[in-house]
């Protein structure tokens, strides 16, 4: 038994839907963060299997990655000043604490 | 079953079984902090993943950028802003829960179908190179120059914006009572006349 794209992908597939659990409910602001960047994984994972599997000559996934791995980083950085910026200023990391554009 | 397919498949079993339940514990775990070592352990199995795939320069940039910077930037704002605290209760949570249950685990369900039914055009034989840096090296470096270079000045952008965004701008200072209003003094607009 060989090891097949469907493996992958059905790991992929996993850890997106844990990553958009995490997301939608929880409340430590954190927490979502942290639930993106397993989601952002997912699809990294993606693009690696169909790259080996389907592009093993030229392999452009393995490039899509390496940028998708730099805007999460970015993305980090920025999303937990902002994170800690809202900490700051409502003196919570609530989800259901930020009702500022409430109307 | 050659040896090396084997040896394949033990260890994709044992990466799977270690990346699902720690993502589990990212998401469940009551302590941020423990969810937050856990993601260190789910970044190190997808790494280990990355590497079966034969994705050598992508898996080390992985343990490099997400267990070495991301994921210690994570336990740093853990400790700035942990505080602990009863979060108050929501209206409806249970329900909430579980419709984020249905929610996710019938998209579970909808990926694996479509996966299961797709004839995917595999390539007749996987041609590993004896390794793919020097590829990607070329792409960079030809077709995709300009997002490699956007890349960098993203990266710089991202960084000024964190430190300006997480930087305190005024202390107030404690030993008189201010009732001024602490703020950056704005420069008046001048209103158009109509």
């Amino acid at each position: 038994m060989q090891v097949s794209l469907d493996a992958f992908l059905v790991i992929g597939a996993a850890l997106f839907c844990i990553g958009i659990y995490g997301l939608v409910t929880s409340r430590n602001a954190v927490r979502v963060l942290m639930s993106i960047e397993l989601m952002l994984n997912a699809v990294n994972l993606n693009f690696l299997a169909f790259s080996n599997y389907l592009d093993s000559a030229t392999i452009k996934g393995q490039v899509f990655s390496v940028f998708v791995i730099t805007v999460a980083a970015a993305e980090a950085a920025v999303g937990l000043a902002i994170v800690l910026s809202i900490y700051r200023s409502r003196d919570t990391v609530d989800m259901e604490e930020f009702n500022l554009l409430r109307w | 079953m050659k040896l090396s397919q084997g040896v394949e498949l033990v260890s994709l079993l044992v990466l799977t079984a270690m990346v699902v339940a720690a993502a589990m514990g990212v998401v469940l775990s009551p302590s941020i902090v423990y969810a937050a070592f856990l993601l260190g352990l789910v970044f190190l199995g997808i790494a280990g993943m990355y590497l079966l795939l034969n994705a050598d320069f992508v898996a080390a940039a992985q343990v490099l950028i997400y267990v070495g910077a991301v994921n210690v930037l994570i336990l740093f704002a853990i400790m700035l802003v942990n505080r602990r605290k009863v979060y108050r209760e929501v209206k409806l949570g249970a329900v909430r829960q579980l419709v984020a249950i249905a929610v996710c685990v019938s998209l579970f369900a909808l990926l694996l179908y479509t996966n299961l039914n797709t004839v995917w055009l595999l390539t007749p034989e996987v041609t590993a190179l004896p390794s793919g840096i020097v590829t990607l090296g070329q792409h960079f470096f030809n077709e995709y120059l300009l997002p490699f270079e956007l890349a960098s000045v993203l990266l710089l952008v991202a960084l000024i914006g964190a430190i300006i965004l997480a930087r305190r701008e005024f202390v107030p200072d404690r030993g008189e009572e201010n009732l001024e209003l602490v703020e950056r003094p704005k420069e008046l607009v001048a209103v158009k006349e109509e």
